[in-house]
């Protein structure tokens, strides 16, 4: 399925990207997966929340730079090698991951990913004529 | 239609005006010799008023900055005799002593006409009203713009600054139609005649400000919120007041009344002079006034001089907009560097003007680096994407300053402000 994920500005310095952390935490949000990609400068936190807009006005109240990016969160067996198969059927067919990261799952049989592609409806297209998307997309934001 | 005060002047034929500049020169020099500031200091170096032939030798005087005037306080550079001295007009001395100019009648007449040159080129004529809001006063604005506007025979209404709600009435009440004060009033005014709903009222058609650094956008800002055109005019009145220069309606630059100011533009760093379209900085000599003669005084504002053919007929000498000035200049690596030019680099970028420049040394060489604060506008998903828009800075910066520098995206708001001013410059550097 495709969902909302926020892309937070943080600079790469000593207690920003406690900060941020923090104030979600104080707001009662609950991090349902997160990442975060650096620079020697800058980073870019990556978060999936059960309210995306809401938590994006509270960020940006605060004076954070926060932008809204859908992108594909992917259920799949909890066993070796499904990641594997994943990529690989996305990459077969062409579909450049930008970046992937893992979910918190509360189903101890399944795990989830993120991945950020260019074009999501495509690469839903390419996992389902894999036959690798599977239900249970619901348990994402329980 | 070009309308001119003087037109002999204004379009005097370039060999014409050389030969009445050299003439003026080598006679103000030899008044200037009689002060015995001056005499000392062309004694000092080795310079006599008869090695002044032409401007062509203008080079060889020394240079007199601000300190030398204001150390000249109160009397020092008075160059006629205290009773052929009419008026003193004064800078506001925010910074120490103040510097106090001196006039003789002749010396106020040269600068009303300076300044009827400027309404002129304005659209002025005797028919209008000019509603003068600058400061009267020490201040050099408010006479300086009073004295030609009387010069032009306009209705001539002394306002000074403040109060502008009164300014307002007398504005729609008298109907006004140039308008002089300084850039920011004016858009103040025109925001308030606004929010008055009495912009219908209004029957300017012109105005000229000046006495501060403005831009271009303000320019068109102002002139479409008060439906005129806007006019720069730049003066100091260590040099006479306003109307040293003034715009035309190419918009486009200032002419230089080079009949009695001339301009050379210099390289801050080594005095030497600099050829037409070179940025550097603004040097005035006057040739023509006699209480408060200056020769090669520098003014620390940076901008370009330009000999052009201008579309309004003048041939007098124009000088761009001011970019910058030396005080803020820094010299990294041998190289000369004005916040504004970071800052244009910045903003064509498609940042906003809110970064701080950092110097430092390193293992003795010099280091920039540039703090830009990321905006929503250009804040992305990807680091591949932000390291991108971060590099096209660092190469403009390379091409316009030769300089390497390192930038550093930084949070919104995070750069130092002081008074609501962002701390633009930190120079670290321990020489
Ligand atoms: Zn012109």
């Amino acid at each position: 399925m495709i969902i909302k994920q926020l892309s937070i500005f943080v600079e790469n310095k000593m207690g920003k990207l406690v900060d941020v952390v923090e104030a979600l935490g104080k707001a009662g949000i609950d991090i349902r997966a997160q990442s975060i990609a650096d620079t020697s400068d800058f980073g870019i936190l990556r978060v999936i929340v059960t309210k995306p807009d809401e938590v994006a006005s509270l960020l940006r109240e605060q004076g954070y730079i926060v932008r809204l990016t859908d992108v594909l969160a992917v259920s799949m067996p909890d066993t070796p090698g499904s990641l594997a198969k994943v990529l690989r059927a996305l990459s077969d067919e062409n579909v450049d991951v930008e970046y992937t990261y893992a979910f918190v799952s509360h189903n101890k049989d399944k795990a989830y990913v993120v991945i950020r592609v260019e074009n999501n409806e495509h690469a839903l297209e390419v996992l389902a004529n894999h036959g690798l998307l599977f239900a249970d997309e619901e348990d994402i934001y329980k | 239609m070009e309308n001119y005060y003087q037109p002999d002047m204004e379009r005097a034929p370039y060999e014409e005006m050389r030969a009445l500049q050299d003439a003026r020169l080598k006679e103000n020099v030899r008044h200037a010799y009689n002060i015995p500031f001056y005499k000392d200091l062309l004694d000092r170096n080795g310079v006599k008023p008869e090695d002044i032939q032409s401007v062509d030798d203008l080079y060889k005087l020394p240079f007199i900055t601000k300190d030398d005037l204001r150390d000249a306080y109160p009397y020092g550079l008075l160059g006629v005799q205290l009773s052929d001295a009419v008026r003193v007009q004064a800078t506001s001395g925010t910074t120490g002593r103040r510097v106090v100019a001196f006039y003789t009648q002749a010396d106020i007449d040269l600068w009303d006409e300076c300044c009827a040159r400027a309404i002129v080129a304005a659209g002025g004529t005797k028919d209008d009203i000019v509603h003068v809001c600058y400061g009267y006063g020490l201040f050099t604005g408010g006479p300086g713009l009073n004295g030609g506007s009387h010069r032009v025979g306009c209705l001539t209404l002394p306002m000074s600054s403040g109060n502008t709600e009164r300014q307002i009435q007398f504005m729609t009440d008298l109907k006004s139609t140039i308008l002089c004060c300084t850039p920011s009033y004016a858009a103040y005014l025109a925001e308030s005649i606004h929010e008055a709903g009495l912009i219908d009222q209004i029957s300017l058609k012109a105005g000229i400000f000046g006495a501060e650094a403005w831009s271009e956008e303000m320019r068109r800002d102002i002139e479409s919120k008060l439906r005129i055109k806007a006019y720069d005019i730049y003066g100091l009145t260590e040099i006479s007041g306003p109307g040293v220069s003034f715009e035309c309606s190419e918009q486009t630059g200032m002419h230089i009344n080079e009949d009695h100011f001339l301009a050379e533009i210099i390289d801050p760093q080594t005095g030497k002079q600099l050829p037409y379209g070179e940025k550097g900085e603004l040097v005035f000599t006057c040739i023509t006034k006699k209480a408060f003669p200056l020769l090669r005084y520098r003014t620390r504002d940076i901008c370009v001089l330009t000999r052009d053919k201008c579309s309004c007929g003048r041939t007098l000498v124009k000088m761009s907009r001011l970019m910058g000035r030396t005080d803020d200049m820094l010299i990294i690596r041998g190289v000369n560097v004005f916040p504004s030019q970071i800052e244009t680099v910045i903003i064509s970028c498609g940042f906003e003007a809110n970064y701080q420049i950092i110097v430092d040394r390193v293992n003795y060489t010099d280091s920039l680096d540039v703090h830009v604060e990321m905006t929503p506008d250009m804040f992305t998903d990807e680091v591949r994407g932000i390291e991108k828009k971060e590099n096209e800075i660092v190469e403009k910066l390379r091409s316009m300053l030769g300089l390497t520098a390192k930038v550093t995206l930084v949070a919104p708001k995070s750069i130092t402000r002081s008074e609501g001013k962002a701390v633009r410059i930190i120079d670290k550097r321990k020489i």
